[in-house]
């Protein structure tokens, strides 16, 4: 393992991408001109910069894919997917579909979302559940470096289209990286941290939350299991539903909105499928219907914070002293 | 009865008394008119019995969509000249993208009519397996990646197929057919722009058939024409008469060559007319009647036995077997889609990843 940043682990995700398949190309709002070893090492054919136009980035991507190439295409911040949604959804995620399977689209849209840079709503909207409720598409949303770099890696292998999202209060998380060509499974989701009492369900920046809030939860005789889903579609259901039928207990958490997110679906799930086995209900900790606000303290009321997932596990397993806190 | 105004038809008198019956964009040069209008794969007999076949496997779904339930299709009518003339200008190493109006340019590319009418029927036998309907058809194996009807979806797509063609080094261009109504969005501006700056080898058609859907084209364009647009992205633009069949195959020929030997866009813009509706079952609904006559006057395919009549080059017995032939065709297509098998039901979720 070396150490590494997300950004870090991301950048070496496509550099030896790029080094292992000359098909693959980079391209976006200024990806040559801020990653220029890669132009030196590829060439401007294979890093291009773009127009900031994210519909003719994303059909430009479509095209190729369809025809040879596998492109990545950067379009910077999740809310700008709205201008290319057309282009993601209506034909990366359905031709291959419509044509009877004649053609196949193996493409990475890559964005940031999620708060932690204060950029507001218009730069800051966790969407990714309309990709999920979309066919043909994939989701990733990783939440270590070492998961960006063997998730991007397995997205680039992908001969389907698969959304790549950084969660930006993350994008400098520090971890560890491993060395040589690992690539980590899509579709499969990771046990952070092993336990029997209630599991928090997680992506992105909520997982090291639920770490926290797991961790004093040991410290007042709380067994928690935090499940990190890393790919929202496909999902690992098998392993969401073992760790139900294990604690009886399940709290999901993301920041996106609560209303028809993926936690409404990992609790539909448990529910439909786990329902002898649970001895609480299903709770979820999300961010509010409302755009995100770029005020500092306010982007971080955005997110269920660590005391609030403490607090709601104490309460799901009949916990009602008052004492709890964080260490 | 709203009288439109109709700026274009003085434009096109002239174009007609042009040699090659075209016009140039603003950024044409003279000496580029010296177009050949002879081309060693289509000749105008030929051209015709496509237009010919189109015509009568348009009517066939037309006849079909009057007798009872049937799938909504947009037909070409009207557009066979310029479905034909361009598609005979490409090399099988060419690729199409194209929009809800394709059967023209399926057909003229060598579709089979009858896996074509099995795929609007839903059948297992279609080019898309029953999945895509008529809206949507491609067909891999004839260059023909993606019938759109998202109206502009082609226009985003095809920077991309063109990327590759470039970046693999493979032979061929990518004609990419829209009209108006794309024409008048962004993804328009996006995809050309892009290609220009790229290098991309896109042959741009802009089908202009006066028509945006329900919206007649004076309702949300200022001016007739598309053409003239290439001047804004440093590319070249023609203007030619849409419903002249020879004339859109020589245009098309020679903006092909161009953007084979300089892997540069061109904004080739053939002007016509929708002569039905925006989609079957549907007359020309919504037209004004002098304009729909004065087009009907135009028709591609009564201009073009008049012309091969004039030259001696068809005889009226000619022309009837090739129409009798075209009718039979169609009859036929009809009768294999109709035998065809539908779709498994587990195909319901087949395909949808690789």
């Amino acid at each position: 393992m070396i150490p590494a940043n997300v950004q870090e682990a991301i950048h070496q995700a496509l550099r030896e991408e790029m080094a292992r398949d000359p098909r693959v190309i980079l391209l976006g709002e200024g990806v040559a001109t801020k990653r220029p070893d890669l132009v030196e090492a590829f060439g401007r054919a294979r890093v291009r910069n773009t127009p900031l136009a994210e519909g003719i980035i994303a059909g430009t991507a479509a095209g190729a894919a369809a025809t040879g190439l596998r492109p990545i295409a950067d379009l910077l911040f999740a809310p700008f997917l709205c201008f290319a949604m057309d282009e993601i959804v209506n034909s990366a995620g359905k031709l291959r579909y419509m044509s009877g399977g004649q053609f196949k689209f193996p493409m990475v849209v890559m964005a940031m979302t999620g708060g932690g840079w204060t950029v507001g709503a218009q730069h800051n909207h966790n969407l990714e559940a309309w990709f999920v409720h979309s066919p043909g598409l994939k989701v990733v949303m990783p939440s270590t470096p070492a998961d960006f770099k063997g998730l991007l890696k397995s997205a680039v292998r992908d001969d389907n289209p698969v959304i790549f999202f950084t969660d930006m209060a993350l994008a400098f998380a520090p971890g560890e990286v491993p060395e040589g060509d690992v690539t980590v499974p899509l579709g499969v989701a990771a046990v952070r941290r092993e336990g029997t009492d209630v599991t928090l369900i997680a992506y992105a920046k909520t997982v090291p939350a639920c770490l926290e809030a797991a961790a004093a939860l040991e410290a007042q005789g709380v067994s928690a299991e935090v499940l990190d889903l890393r790919t929202l579609k496909p999902l690992d259901e098998a392993t969401i539903l073992a760790s139900a039928r294990r604690t009886g207990r399940v709290i999901v958490v993301h920041e996106a909105g609560r209303l028809c997110g993926v936690g409404a679906e990992v609790a539909a799930l448990v529910a439909e499928q786990a329902f002898a086995s649970l001895r609480a209900p299903v709770l979820r900790l999300t961010g509010p219907d409302a755009p995100a606000p770029s005020s500092f303290l306010l982007e971080q009321a955005f997110s269920p914070q660590p005391a609030a997932i403490l607090a709601a596990a104490l309460d799901l397993v009949g916990r009602t002293e008052p004492a709890a806190t964080l260490a | 009865m709203k009288k439109r105004p109709r700026p274009a038809d003085a434009i096109l008198t002239l174009f007609r008394s042009r040699r090659q019956r075209m016009v140039r964009g603003r950024c044409g040069s003279e000496e580029e008119d010296a177009v050949s209008s002879s081309n060693p794969v289509a000749g105008p007999i030929e051209m015709l019995r496509q237009m010919l076949l189109i015509r009568a496997y348009e009517m066939k779904i037309v006849e079909l969509g009057g007798k009872g339930p049937f799938p909504h299709v947009c037909t070409c009518v009207g557009q066979e000249a310029a479905a034909v003339g361009v598609v005979a200008a490409l090399r099988e190493e060419d690729r199409i993208l194209t929009n809800h109006r394709s059967a023209g340019h399926l057909l003229a590319r060598g579709a089979d009519p009858g896996r074509m009418l099995a795929e609007v029927m839903g059948r297992a036998t279609g080019y898309c397996k029953g999945k895509s309907g008529t809206l949507h058809i491609s067909a891999k194996e004839l260059g023909v990646l993606l019938t759109s009807t998202i109206v502009g979806g082609e226009l985003s797509l095809a920077t991309g197929v063109a990327l590759s063609k470039s970046m693999l080094k493979e032979k061929g261009i990518v004609a990419c057919f829209f009209g108006d109504g794309a024409a008048a969005e962004g993804i328009f501006h996006e995809s050309v722009n892009l290609a220009s700056v790229w290098d991309l080898p896109v042959l741009y058609v802009c089908e202009n058939n006066h028509w945006q859907a329900f919206v007649h084209r004076d309702e949300t364009m200022r001016g007739a024409f598309i053409a003239p647009r290439a001047a804004a992205y440093g590319i070249e633009g023609l203007t030619v008469d849409g419903n002249d069949v020879e004339a859109v195959h020589a245009a098309a020929l020679e903006a092909a060559r161009k953007v084979r030997e300089t892997s540069r866009p061109f904004l080739l813009e053939t002007y016509t007319y929708r002569l039905r509706g925006h989609m079957e079952p549907e007359p020309a609904a919504g037209a004004d009647p002098k304009e729909l006559e004065h087009w009907l006057g135009k028709d591609p395919i009564a201009r073009m036995k008049r012309t091969l009549l004039e030259r001696g080059e068809a005889t009226p017995e000619d022309i009837a077997a090739m129409e009798a032939e075209a009718d039979a065709v169609v009859d036929a297509a009809e009768a294999f889609a109709a035998a065809s098998p539908m779709p498994a039901p587990e195909e319901l979720t087949t395909e949808v990843y690789a």
